[in-house]
Protein backbone atom coordinates (compact mmCIF):
# COMPACT_ATOMS: atom_id res chain seq x y z
CA UNK A 1 0.00 0.00 0.00
CA UNK A 2 3.26 2.38 0.45
CA UNK A 3 3.34 2.09 -3.37
CA UNK A 4 -0.17 3.65 -3.76
CA UNK A 5 -0.14 6.13 -1.40
CA UNK A 6 3.21 7.15 -1.99
CA UNK A 7 2.11 7.47 -5.63
CA UNK A 8 -1.07 9.61 -4.70
CA UNK A 9 0.77 11.71 -2.84
CA UNK A 10 3.01 12.63 -5.60
CA UNK A 11 0.67 13.22 -7.93
CA UNK A 12 -1.10 15.56 -5.18
CA UNK A 13 1.75 17.35 -4.75
CA UNK A 14 2.86 17.67 -8.54
CA UNK A 15 -0.91 19.22 -8.97
CA UNK A 16 -0.58 21.18 -6.03
CA UNK A 17 2.72 22.72 -6.42
CA UNK A 18 1.75 24.75 -9.26
CA UNK A 19 -1.82 25.30 -8.04
CA UNK A 20 -2.16 28.65 -9.18
CA UNK A 21 -2.30 27.48 -12.46
CA UNK A 22 -3.80 23.72 -12.20
CA UNK A 23 -6.67 25.31 -9.56
CA UNK A 24 -6.89 28.66 -9.79
CA UNK A 25 -6.82 29.38 -13.16
CA UNK A 26 -9.98 27.27 -13.90
CA UNK A 27 -11.81 28.49 -11.19
CA UNK A 28 -11.11 32.13 -12.60
CA UNK A 29 -12.73 30.87 -16.29
CA UNK A 30 -15.74 29.54 -14.56
CA UNK A 31 -16.30 32.50 -12.64
CA UNK A 32 -15.87 34.61 -16.24
CA UNK A 33 -18.32 32.15 -17.73
CA UNK A 34 -20.62 33.22 -15.06
CA UNK A 35 -20.55 36.98 -15.03
CA UNK A 36 -20.97 36.89 -18.34
CA UNK A 37 -23.98 34.56 -18.76
CA UNK A 38 -25.66 35.71 -15.88
CA UNK A 39 -25.20 39.47 -16.87
CA UNK A 40 -26.68 38.51 -20.75
CA UNK A 41 -29.46 36.10 -18.88
CA UNK A 42 -30.53 36.05 -15.60
CA UNK A 43 -33.30 38.55 -16.16
CA UNK A 44 -34.77 36.39 -18.97
CA UNK A 45 -34.46 33.24 -18.20
CA UNK A 46 -35.53 30.51 -16.06
CA UNK A 47 -34.90 27.04 -16.07
CA UNK A 48 -36.99 24.40 -14.19
CA UNK A 49 -37.98 27.23 -12.45
CA UNK A 50 -34.88 28.23 -11.37
CA UNK A 51 -32.99 31.83 -11.77
CA UNK A 52 -30.29 31.18 -14.76
CA UNK A 53 -27.46 32.14 -12.58
CA UNK A 54 -28.24 29.71 -9.69
CA UNK A 55 -29.08 26.88 -12.55
CA UNK A 56 -25.58 27.48 -14.57
CA UNK A 57 -23.56 27.07 -10.99
CA UNK A 58 -23.62 23.82 -10.35
CA UNK A 59 -23.07 23.01 -14.16
CA UNK A 60 -19.82 25.54 -13.86
CA UNK A 61 -19.10 23.32 -11.36
CA UNK A 62 -19.39 19.73 -12.35
CA UNK A 63 -17.86 20.78 -15.73
CA UNK A 64 -14.49 22.22 -14.09
CA UNK A 65 -14.50 19.09 -11.52
CA UNK A 66 -14.69 16.78 -14.71
CA UNK A 67 -12.42 18.66 -17.23
CA UNK A 68 -9.47 19.05 -14.19
CA UNK A 69 -9.70 15.56 -13.51
CA UNK A 70 -9.39 14.80 -17.62
CA UNK A 71 -6.78 17.24 -17.32
CA UNK A 72 -4.84 16.25 -14.39
CA UNK A 73 -3.86 12.17 -15.11
CA UNK A 74 -3.87 13.08 -19.03
CA UNK A 75 -1.14 15.75 -18.30
CA UNK A 76 0.44 13.90 -15.93
CA UNK A 77 0.97 11.05 -17.65
CA UNK A 78 2.36 12.82 -21.28
CA UNK A 79 4.74 14.82 -19.56
CA UNK A 80 6.35 11.98 -17.51
CA UNK A 81 6.61 10.02 -21.04
CA UNK A 82 7.82 12.85 -23.25
CA UNK A 83 10.34 13.50 -20.87
CA UNK A 84 11.13 9.65 -19.86
CA UNK A 85 10.56 10.13 -16.03
CA UNK A 86 8.06 7.62 -16.57
CA UNK A 87 10.89 5.24 -15.71
CA UNK A 88 10.90 6.45 -11.71
CA UNK A 89 7.21 4.89 -11.82
CA UNK A 90 7.70 1.76 -14.05
CA UNK A 91 11.06 0.44 -12.21
CA UNK A 92 9.13 0.55 -9.04
CA UNK A 93 6.98 -2.96 -7.69
CA UNK A 94 3.75 -0.50 -8.27
CA UNK A 95 1.42 -3.12 -9.58
CA UNK A 96 -1.14 -1.73 -12.39
CA UNK A 97 -4.02 -1.84 -9.62
CA UNK A 98 -2.36 0.79 -7.59
CA UNK A 99 -0.85 2.74 -10.37
CA UNK A 100 -4.49 3.27 -11.71
CA UNK A 101 -6.53 3.81 -8.28
CA UNK A 102 -3.19 6.50 -7.74
CA UNK A 103 -3.62 8.12 -10.79
CA UNK A 104 -7.25 8.32 -10.70
CA UNK A 105 -8.03 9.32 -7.08
CA UNK A 106 -5.32 12.17 -7.59
CA UNK A 107 -7.14 13.48 -10.51
CA UNK A 108 -10.57 13.31 -8.58
CA UNK A 109 -9.01 15.04 -5.64
CA UNK A 110 -7.63 17.40 -8.20
CA UNK A 111 -11.41 18.09 -9.97
CA UNK A 112 -13.22 18.38 -6.45
CA UNK A 113 -10.29 20.77 -5.11
CA UNK A 114 -11.10 22.43 -8.36
CA UNK A 115 -15.01 22.09 -8.33
CA UNK A 116 -14.64 23.53 -4.55
CA UNK A 117 -13.14 26.36 -5.59
CA UNK A 118 -15.32 27.23 -8.62
CA UNK A 119 -18.16 26.68 -5.44
CA UNK A 120 -17.25 28.99 -3.18
CA UNK A 121 -15.90 31.81 -5.69
CA UNK A 122 -19.95 31.62 -7.66
CA UNK A 123 -22.05 30.20 -4.90
CA UNK A 124 -22.86 34.13 -3.41
CA UNK A 125 -23.99 35.09 -6.67
CA UNK A 126 -27.50 33.86 -6.63
CA UNK A 127 -29.39 31.83 -3.98
CA UNK A 128 -28.58 28.13 -3.92
CA UNK A 129 -29.84 25.73 -1.84
CA UNK A 130 -28.48 22.01 -1.36
CA UNK A 131 -31.65 19.97 -1.68
CA UNK A 132 -29.71 16.39 -1.86
CA UNK A 133 -26.16 16.52 -0.73
CA UNK A 134 -25.41 12.30 -1.27
CA UNK A 135 -26.43 13.08 -4.58
CA UNK A 136 -24.02 15.84 -4.95
CA UNK A 137 -21.12 14.46 -3.46
CA UNK A 138 -21.67 11.32 -5.93
CA UNK A 139 -22.13 12.34 -8.83
CA UNK A 140 -18.99 14.77 -8.01
CA UNK A 141 -16.82 11.82 -7.26
CA UNK A 142 -17.76 9.24 -9.76
CA UNK A 143 -17.73 12.09 -12.22
CA UNK A 144 -13.89 13.01 -11.84
CA UNK A 145 -12.79 8.91 -11.83
CA UNK A 146 -14.63 8.92 -15.11
CA UNK A 147 -12.67 11.75 -16.43
CA UNK A 148 -9.59 11.16 -14.34
CA UNK A 149 -9.83 7.38 -15.98
CA UNK A 150 -10.25 8.52 -19.19
CA UNK A 151 -7.29 11.22 -18.82
CA UNK A 152 -5.56 8.20 -18.54
CA UNK A 153 -5.94 6.41 -21.64
CA UNK A 154 -5.69 9.32 -23.30
CA UNK A 155 -2.02 9.89 -21.70
CA UNK A 156 -1.38 6.76 -22.46
CA UNK A 157 -2.24 6.53 -25.97
CA UNK A 158 -1.21 10.31 -26.89
CA UNK A 159 3.00 10.41 -28.02
CA UNK A 160 2.61 13.74 -28.22
CA UNK A 161 1.22 17.09 -27.01
CA UNK A 162 -1.11 17.52 -30.00
CA UNK A 163 -2.71 14.65 -29.85
CA UNK A 164 -3.41 14.85 -26.20
CA UNK A 165 -4.90 18.51 -27.08
CA UNK A 166 -6.79 16.21 -29.79
CA UNK A 167 -8.09 14.60 -27.14
CA UNK A 168 -8.90 17.50 -25.26
CA UNK A 169 -10.32 19.69 -27.92
CA UNK A 170 -12.42 17.38 -29.95
CA UNK A 171 -14.05 14.49 -27.44
CA UNK A 172 -13.36 16.04 -23.99
CA UNK A 173 -14.51 19.60 -24.38
CA UNK A 174 -17.73 18.77 -27.03
CA UNK A 175 -18.82 16.35 -24.61
CA UNK A 176 -18.66 18.57 -21.05
CA UNK A 177 -20.07 21.54 -23.12
CA UNK A 178 -23.24 19.86 -24.78
CA UNK A 179 -24.08 18.14 -21.96
CA UNK A 180 -26.67 20.61 -20.08
CA UNK A 181 -24.31 22.69 -18.43
CA UNK A 182 -25.33 26.35 -20.10
CA UNK A 183 -29.22 24.96 -20.75
CA UNK A 184 -31.80 22.59 -19.82
CA UNK A 185 -32.24 19.81 -22.78
CA UNK A 186 -35.82 20.41 -22.76
CA UNK A 187 -35.24 23.46 -24.25
CA UNK A 188 -33.30 21.67 -27.41
CA UNK A 189 -35.33 20.70 -30.50
CA UNK A 190 -36.50 16.62 -30.21
CA UNK A 191 -33.36 15.57 -32.25
CA UNK A 192 -30.80 17.01 -30.30
CA UNK A 193 -32.42 15.79 -26.87
CA UNK A 194 -32.66 12.34 -28.08
CA UNK A 195 -28.62 12.84 -29.18
CA UNK A 196 -27.85 13.94 -25.72
CA UNK A 197 -29.16 11.08 -24.12
CA UNK A 198 -26.24 9.04 -25.80
CA UNK A 199 -23.73 11.29 -24.19
CA UNK A 200 -22.87 9.94 -20.59
CA UNK A 201 -21.46 13.59 -19.06
CA UNK A 202 -25.41 15.07 -19.54
CA UNK A 203 -26.27 12.33 -16.55
CA UNK A 204 -23.37 13.55 -14.25
CA UNK A 205 -24.53 17.26 -14.68
CA UNK A 206 -28.21 16.51 -14.73
CA UNK A 207 -27.28 13.93 -11.19
CA UNK A 208 -25.35 16.43 -10.47
CA UNK A 209 -27.56 19.35 -10.72
CA UNK A 210 -30.27 17.05 -9.13
CA UNK A 211 -28.40 17.36 -5.64
CA UNK A 212 -28.97 21.33 -5.62
CA UNK A 213 -32.22 21.49 -6.46
CA UNK A 214 -34.28 18.42 -6.43
CA UNK A 215 -34.90 18.67 -10.18
CA UNK A 216 -33.89 17.21 -12.74
CA UNK A 217 -34.32 16.43 -16.65
CA UNK A 218 -34.11 12.63 -15.58
CA UNK A 219 -34.55 10.70 -12.69
CA UNK A 220 -31.44 10.65 -10.42
CA UNK A 221 -31.15 7.17 -10.11
CA UNK A 222 -30.96 6.49 -13.91
CA UNK A 223 -27.98 9.19 -14.31
CA UNK A 224 -26.71 7.11 -11.14
CA UNK A 225 -27.48 3.92 -13.02
CA UNK A 226 -25.89 5.45 -16.24
CA UNK A 227 -22.77 7.00 -14.63
CA UNK A 228 -21.90 3.80 -12.85
CA UNK A 229 -22.05 1.68 -15.86
CA UNK A 230 -19.93 4.42 -17.78
CA UNK A 231 -17.43 4.42 -14.94
CA UNK A 232 -17.02 0.42 -14.57
CA UNK A 233 -16.31 0.57 -18.54
CA UNK A 234 -13.92 3.42 -18.71
CA UNK A 235 -12.14 1.90 -15.58
CA UNK A 236 -12.03 -1.91 -17.22
CA UNK A 237 -10.50 -0.54 -20.70
CA UNK A 238 -7.93 1.61 -18.37
CA UNK A 239 -6.98 -1.11 -16.12
CA UNK A 240 -6.78 -3.84 -19.27
CA UNK A 241 -4.39 -0.94 -20.90
CA UNK A 242 -2.30 -0.81 -17.75
CA UNK A 243 -2.34 -4.43 -17.08
CA UNK A 244 -1.07 -5.35 -20.57
CA UNK A 245 1.48 -2.25 -20.63
CA UNK A 246 0.00 -0.47 -24.14
CA UNK A 247 2.90 1.86 -24.66
CA UNK A 248 4.42 2.24 -21.68
CA UNK A 249 5.91 -1.06 -21.14
CA UNK A 250 6.92 -2.35 -24.60
CA UNK B 1 27.67 -17.86 -4.26
CA UNK B 2 24.67 -17.77 -5.30
CA UNK B 3 22.97 -16.54 -8.95
CA UNK B 4 22.03 -12.62 -8.90
CA UNK B 5 20.85 -12.73 -12.31
CA UNK B 6 19.69 -15.27 -14.78
CA UNK B 7 18.69 -14.62 -18.33
CA UNK B 8 17.86 -17.35 -20.41
CA UNK B 9 17.81 -17.69 -24.33
CA UNK B 10 15.94 -14.08 -24.46
CA UNK B 11 14.35 -13.16 -27.52
CA UNK B 12 12.82 -9.76 -28.49
CA UNK B 13 12.41 -8.29 -31.63
CA UNK B 14 10.99 -4.51 -32.54
CA UNK B 15 9.10 -5.04 -35.58
CA UNK B 16 11.50 -6.40 -38.18
CA UNK B 17 14.37 -5.97 -35.46
CA UNK B 18 15.76 -8.81 -33.77
CA UNK B 19 16.76 -6.59 -30.71
CA UNK B 20 18.13 -9.85 -28.87
CA UNK B 21 19.02 -12.95 -30.33
CA UNK B 22 18.52 -15.74 -27.88
CA UNK B 23 20.88 -14.10 -25.42
CA UNK B 24 21.64 -16.42 -22.04
CA UNK B 25 23.91 -14.94 -19.45
CA UNK B 26 24.41 -15.66 -15.80
CA UNK B 27 25.29 -13.67 -13.17
CA UNK B 28 26.64 -14.14 -9.92
CA UNK B 29 26.38 -12.43 -6.77
CA UNK B 30 28.97 -9.88 -5.99
CA UNK B 31 30.26 -9.83 -9.67
CA UNK B 32 31.38 -6.84 -11.13
CA UNK B 33 30.10 -7.55 -14.45
CA UNK B 34 30.41 -5.63 -17.95
CA UNK B 35 27.81 -5.74 -20.78
CA UNK B 36 29.52 -3.93 -23.89
CA UNK B 37 28.88 -3.37 -27.48
CA UNK B 38 28.11 -0.84 -29.94
CA UNK B 39 25.37 1.51 -30.25
CA UNK B 40 22.22 -1.34 -31.23
CA UNK B 41 23.49 -4.46 -30.53
CA UNK B 42 21.15 -4.84 -27.28
CA UNK B 43 22.50 -4.20 -24.45
CA UNK B 44 19.95 -1.33 -23.42
CA UNK B 45 16.80 -3.75 -24.64
CA UNK B 46 18.44 -6.44 -22.42
CA UNK B 47 18.70 -4.41 -19.37
CA UNK B 48 14.86 -2.71 -20.32
CA UNK B 49 14.00 -6.48 -19.85
CA UNK B 50 15.63 -7.10 -16.78
CA UNK B 51 13.87 -4.04 -15.54
CA UNK B 52 10.66 -4.92 -16.65
CA UNK B 53 10.23 -1.83 -19.12
CA UNK B 54 10.36 -4.47 -22.05
CA UNK B 55 8.49 -7.68 -21.96
CA UNK B 56 10.67 -10.08 -24.26
CA UNK B 57 9.14 -12.48 -26.48
CA UNK B 58 10.83 -15.49 -25.39
CA UNK B 59 12.82 -16.74 -22.71
CA UNK B 60 12.68 -15.62 -18.96
CA UNK B 61 15.04 -13.57 -16.58
CA UNK B 62 15.23 -13.63 -13.00
CA UNK B 63 17.14 -11.53 -10.70
CA UNK B 64 18.18 -13.16 -7.07
CA UNK B 65 16.03 -15.65 -8.38
CA UNK B 66 12.48 -13.66 -8.79
CA UNK B 67 11.40 -13.96 -11.90
CA UNK B 68 10.85 -10.41 -13.77
CA UNK B 69 7.46 -11.19 -14.82
CA UNK B 70 6.04 -13.47 -12.76
CA UNK B 71 7.19 -12.23 -9.41
CA UNK B 72 7.62 -8.83 -10.70
CA UNK B 73 7.17 -7.42 -7.18
CA UNK B 74 10.27 -9.40 -5.22
CA UNK B 75 12.25 -9.05 -8.44
CA UNK B 76 11.99 -4.97 -8.56
CA UNK B 77 12.89 -4.67 -5.34
CA UNK B 78 16.16 -6.58 -5.51
CA UNK B 79 16.99 -4.45 -8.76
CA UNK B 80 18.31 -0.44 -8.90
CA UNK B 81 18.42 0.93 -12.01
CA UNK B 82 20.41 3.71 -13.30
CA UNK B 83 18.84 4.41 -16.96
CA UNK B 84 21.22 5.87 -19.44
CA UNK B 85 19.20 8.93 -20.24
CA UNK B 86 18.98 12.08 -17.87
CA UNK B 87 14.98 11.85 -16.77
CA UNK B 88 14.30 13.72 -13.88
CA UNK B 89 10.80 14.99 -12.47
CA UNK B 90 11.06 18.81 -12.76
CA UNK B 91 8.43 19.27 -9.74
CA UNK B 92 10.79 17.99 -6.89
CA UNK B 93 13.70 18.67 -4.92
CA UNK B 94 16.61 16.12 -4.62
CA UNK B 95 15.30 14.96 -1.44
CA UNK B 96 11.43 15.12 -2.47
CA UNK B 97 12.84 12.69 -5.54
CA UNK B 98 14.26 10.10 -3.32
CA UNK B 99 11.54 10.12 -0.79
CA UNK B 100 9.37 9.44 -3.25
CA UNK B 101 11.23 6.82 -4.83
CA UNK B 102 11.70 5.28 -1.33
CA UNK B 103 7.79 5.19 -0.98
CA UNK B 104 7.43 3.28 -4.08
CA UNK B 105 9.74 1.00 -2.97
CA UNK B 106 7.51 0.24 -0.04
CA UNK B 107 9.84 1.99 2.20
CA UNK B 108 8.84 5.07 4.53
CA UNK B 109 11.28 7.26 6.78
CA UNK B 110 13.88 6.34 4.89
CA UNK B 111 16.30 9.43 5.68
CA UNK B 112 18.90 8.23 7.05
CA UNK B 113 20.14 5.95 4.38
CA UNK B 114 19.15 9.05 2.00
CA UNK B 115 21.49 11.10 3.98
CA UNK B 116 24.48 8.38 3.80
CA UNK B 117 23.51 8.22 -0.14
CA UNK B 118 23.92 11.82 -0.87
CA UNK B 119 26.79 12.61 1.20
CA UNK B 120 28.44 9.34 -0.85
CA UNK B 121 27.28 11.25 -3.92
CA UNK B 122 28.58 15.19 -2.83
CA UNK B 123 24.90 15.97 -3.33
CA UNK B 124 24.29 16.97 0.67
CA UNK B 125 24.34 20.69 -0.24
CA UNK B 126 21.76 20.02 -3.09
CA UNK B 127 19.19 18.41 -0.99
CA UNK B 128 16.93 20.84 -0.93
CA UNK B 129 17.67 22.19 -4.69
CA UNK B 130 14.79 21.84 -7.41
CA UNK B 131 15.76 19.07 -9.62
CA UNK B 132 15.45 21.73 -12.67
CA UNK B 133 18.37 23.90 -11.57
CA UNK B 134 20.94 20.93 -11.27
CA UNK B 135 23.56 20.70 -13.46
CA UNK B 136 23.88 17.63 -15.69
CA UNK B 137 26.45 15.94 -13.86
CA UNK B 138 24.44 16.52 -10.63
CA UNK B 139 21.31 15.03 -12.24
CA UNK B 140 23.32 12.12 -13.21
CA UNK B 141 24.13 11.52 -9.52
CA UNK B 142 20.80 11.85 -8.34
CA UNK B 143 19.93 9.01 -10.79
CA UNK B 144 22.24 7.14 -9.43
CA UNK B 145 20.78 7.97 -6.21
CA UNK B 146 17.03 6.96 -6.88
CA UNK B 147 18.33 3.66 -7.89
CA UNK B 148 19.96 2.89 -4.37
CA UNK B 149 17.16 3.91 -2.19
CA UNK B 150 15.75 0.80 -1.92
CA UNK B 151 19.13 -0.81 -0.93
CA UNK B 152 19.23 -3.61 -4.01
CA UNK B 153 21.39 -6.54 -3.96
CA UNK B 154 21.76 -5.73 -8.31
CA UNK B 155 22.50 -2.64 -9.25
CA UNK B 156 22.76 -2.09 -13.02
CA UNK B 157 24.31 1.21 -14.46
CA UNK B 158 23.55 1.66 -18.07
CA UNK B 159 26.44 4.07 -19.32
CA UNK B 160 26.36 6.27 -16.10
CA UNK B 161 29.32 8.46 -17.12
CA UNK B 162 28.07 9.29 -20.40
CA UNK B 163 28.87 12.85 -20.64
CA UNK B 164 30.27 13.42 -17.13
CA UNK B 165 33.43 15.05 -15.77
CA UNK B 166 36.22 13.39 -14.66
CA UNK B 167 35.52 14.27 -10.74
CA UNK B 168 32.32 12.53 -10.84
CA UNK B 169 33.71 9.57 -12.98
CA UNK B 170 36.37 9.43 -10.22
CA UNK B 171 33.86 9.57 -7.10
CA UNK B 172 31.31 7.44 -8.73
CA UNK B 173 33.10 4.78 -8.96
CA UNK B 174 34.67 4.83 -6.04
CA UNK B 175 31.01 4.41 -4.78
CA UNK B 176 29.92 1.77 -6.76
CA UNK B 177 33.22 0.13 -5.94
CA UNK B 178 32.28 0.31 -2.58
CA UNK B 179 29.07 -1.29 -2.57
CA UNK B 180 30.23 -3.66 -4.55
CA UNK B 181 32.74 -4.96 -1.83
CA UNK B 182 29.43 -4.45 0.54
CA UNK B 183 28.43 -7.43 -1.32
CA UNK B 184 26.23 -5.79 -4.02
CA UNK B 185 26.40 -7.18 -7.61
CA UNK B 186 27.09 -4.83 -10.10
CA UNK B 187 26.17 -4.56 -13.75
CA UNK B 188 27.87 -1.56 -16.23
CA UNK B 189 27.08 -0.91 -19.28
CA UNK B 190 29.45 1.75 -20.67
CA UNK B 191 31.42 2.88 -23.86
CA UNK B 192 34.69 3.57 -22.50
CA UNK B 193 36.34 0.88 -22.34
CA UNK B 194 39.04 1.41 -20.21
CA UNK B 195 36.75 2.37 -17.17
CA UNK B 196 34.81 -1.58 -18.24
CA UNK B 197 38.37 -3.24 -17.97
CA UNK B 198 39.74 -1.67 -14.82
CA UNK B 199 36.09 -2.33 -13.13
CA UNK B 200 34.75 -5.18 -14.08
CA UNK B 201 35.61 -8.63 -13.02
CA UNK B 202 33.95 -10.16 -16.37
CA UNK B 203 32.38 -8.93 -19.38
CA UNK B 204 29.91 -10.01 -22.24
CA UNK B 205 30.36 -8.79 -25.43
CA UNK B 206 26.85 -8.08 -27.27
CA UNK B 207 26.58 -7.86 -31.39
CA UNK B 208 23.29 -7.37 -33.06
CA UNK B 209 21.41 -9.18 -30.30
CA UNK B 210 23.63 -12.06 -29.61
CA UNK B 211 26.27 -12.44 -27.04
CA UNK B 212 29.86 -13.10 -29.17
CA UNK B 213 32.13 -12.78 -26.17
CA UNK B 214 31.96 -14.17 -22.07
CA UNK B 215 35.07 -14.68 -20.42
CA UNK B 216 36.33 -12.79 -17.43
CA UNK B 217 38.08 -9.48 -18.33
CA UNK B 218 41.98 -10.80 -17.71
CA UNK B 219 41.01 -14.40 -20.32
CA UNK B 220 39.55 -11.96 -22.77
CA UNK B 221 43.01 -9.99 -22.63
CA UNK B 222 45.17 -12.64 -22.72
CA UNK B 223 43.27 -14.93 -24.97
CA UNK B 224 43.32 -12.14 -27.16
CA UNK B 225 47.34 -12.35 -27.82
CA UNK B 226 49.88 -10.60 -26.29
CA UNK B 227 50.96 -7.17 -28.00
CA UNK B 228 51.01 -4.80 -31.03
CA UNK B 229 54.18 -3.51 -31.73
CA UNK B 230 53.44 0.12 -33.98
CA UNK B 231 56.71 1.38 -36.28
CA UNK B 232 56.72 4.20 -38.23
CA UNK B 233 59.46 4.52 -41.12
CA UNK B 234 61.19 6.89 -42.11
CA UNK B 235 60.11 8.80 -45.84
CA UNK B 236 57.55 6.52 -46.40
CA UNK B 237 59.40 3.48 -47.19
CA UNK B 238 57.55 0.38 -48.54
CA UNK B 239 58.19 -2.79 -46.56
CA UNK B 240 59.29 -6.25 -48.93
CA UNK B 241 55.17 -7.95 -49.19
CA UNK B 242 56.49 -10.84 -46.75
CA UNK B 243 56.29 -8.40 -44.15
CA UNK B 244 53.76 -6.24 -45.37
CA UNK B 245 50.98 -8.77 -45.72
CA UNK B 246 51.48 -9.26 -41.52
CA UNK B 247 50.60 -5.85 -40.91
CA UNK B 248 47.69 -3.68 -40.91
CA UNK B 249 48.08 0.17 -40.72
CA UNK B 250 46.47 2.57 -38.65
CA UNK B 251 47.06 6.43 -38.22
CA UNK B 252 49.91 5.93 -40.96
CA UNK B 253 51.86 3.51 -38.46
CA UNK B 254 52.34 -0.27 -38.95
CA UNK B 255 50.55 -2.30 -36.53
CA UNK B 256 51.93 -5.71 -35.69
CA UNK B 257 49.72 -8.13 -33.50
CA UNK B 258 52.74 -10.33 -31.35
CA UNK B 259 51.90 -13.50 -29.63
CA UNK B 260 55.37 -13.17 -28.14
CA UNK B 261 58.61 -11.22 -27.96
CA UNK B 262 60.50 -13.71 -29.65
CA UNK B 263 58.51 -12.23 -32.39
CA UNK B 264 60.58 -8.90 -32.39
CA UNK B 265 63.72 -10.03 -33.10
CA UNK B 266 63.10 -11.36 -36.26
CA UNK B 267 60.47 -8.98 -37.92
CA UNK B 268 63.27 -6.01 -36.93
CA UNK B 269 65.73 -8.08 -38.94
CA UNK B 270 63.80 -8.41 -41.74
CA UNK B 271 63.00 -4.55 -41.91
CA UNK B 272 66.69 -3.72 -41.42
CA UNK B 273 67.55 -5.80 -44.46
CA UNK B 274 64.55 -4.58 -46.65
CA UNK B 275 66.82 -1.04 -45.73
CA UNK B 276 64.40 0.71 -44.42
CA UNK B 277 64.86 3.09 -41.64
CA UNK B 278 62.37 3.13 -38.56
CA UNK B 279 61.26 6.28 -37.38
CA UNK B 280 59.31 5.75 -34.67
CA UNK B 281 58.08 2.59 -32.61
CA UNK B 282 56.08 1.74 -29.95
CA UNK B 283 55.30 -1.37 -28.08
CA UNK B 284 52.08 -1.91 -26.80
CA UNK B 285 50.36 -4.09 -24.36
CA UNK B 286 46.38 -5.68 -25.89
CA UNK B 287 43.84 -3.35 -24.04
CA UNK B 288 40.10 -4.14 -23.69
CA UNK B 289 39.86 -1.85 -26.74
CA UNK B 290 42.11 -4.12 -29.32
CA UNK B 291 39.70 -7.05 -28.00
CA UNK B 292 36.51 -5.31 -28.64
CA UNK B 293 37.81 -4.32 -32.10
CA UNK B 294 38.85 -7.99 -32.64
CA UNK B 295 35.39 -9.28 -31.29
CA UNK B 296 33.34 -7.04 -33.41
CA UNK B 297 35.17 -7.32 -36.85
CA UNK B 298 34.10 -11.33 -35.95
CA UNK B 299 37.14 -12.96 -34.28
CA UNK B 300 36.14 -15.58 -32.02
CA UNK B 301 37.98 -15.14 -28.57
CA UNK B 302 34.73 -17.00 -26.24
CA UNK B 303 35.84 -20.51 -27.16
CA UNK B 304 39.10 -20.34 -25.70
CA UNK B 305 41.06 -20.58 -28.68
CA UNK B 306 43.76 -17.89 -28.98
CA UNK B 307 43.24 -16.19 -32.22
CA UNK B 308 46.26 -14.26 -34.00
Amino acid sequence: MTGFRTLLYKEVLRFWKVSFQTVAAPVLTALLYLLIFSHVLDAQVQVNGVRYTAFLIPGLVIMSVLQNAFANSSSSLIQSKVTGSVVFVLLPPISYVEFFLAYSVAAMLRGLMVGFGVLLATGWLAPLTFVAPGWILVFAVIGGGIMGSLGMIAGIWADKFDQLAGFQNFLIMPLTMLSGVFYSIHSLPPFWQRLSHFNPVFYMIDGFRYGFFGVSDVAPGTSLAVVAASFLAVATTTLALLRSGYKLRY
Amino acid sequence: MGVAVSIQQVVKSFGSLRALDGVSLEIAEGEFFGLLGPNGAGKTTLISCLAGLVRPDQGTLSVMGCDVLADYREARRRLGVVPQELVFDPFFSVRETLRIQSGYFGIRHNDDWIDEILENLDLTAKADVNMRRLSGGMKRRVLVAQALVHKPPVIVLDEPTAGVDVELRQGLWQFVRRLNSEGHTVILTTHYLEEAEALCGRIAMLKQGRVVALDTTGNLLARFSGHTLNLRLKNGAALPDALRARATTSLGALVFRLTGFDEIEPLLAGIRQAGCVIDDLRLTQTDLEDVFVGVMQGVDVGSGAAPR
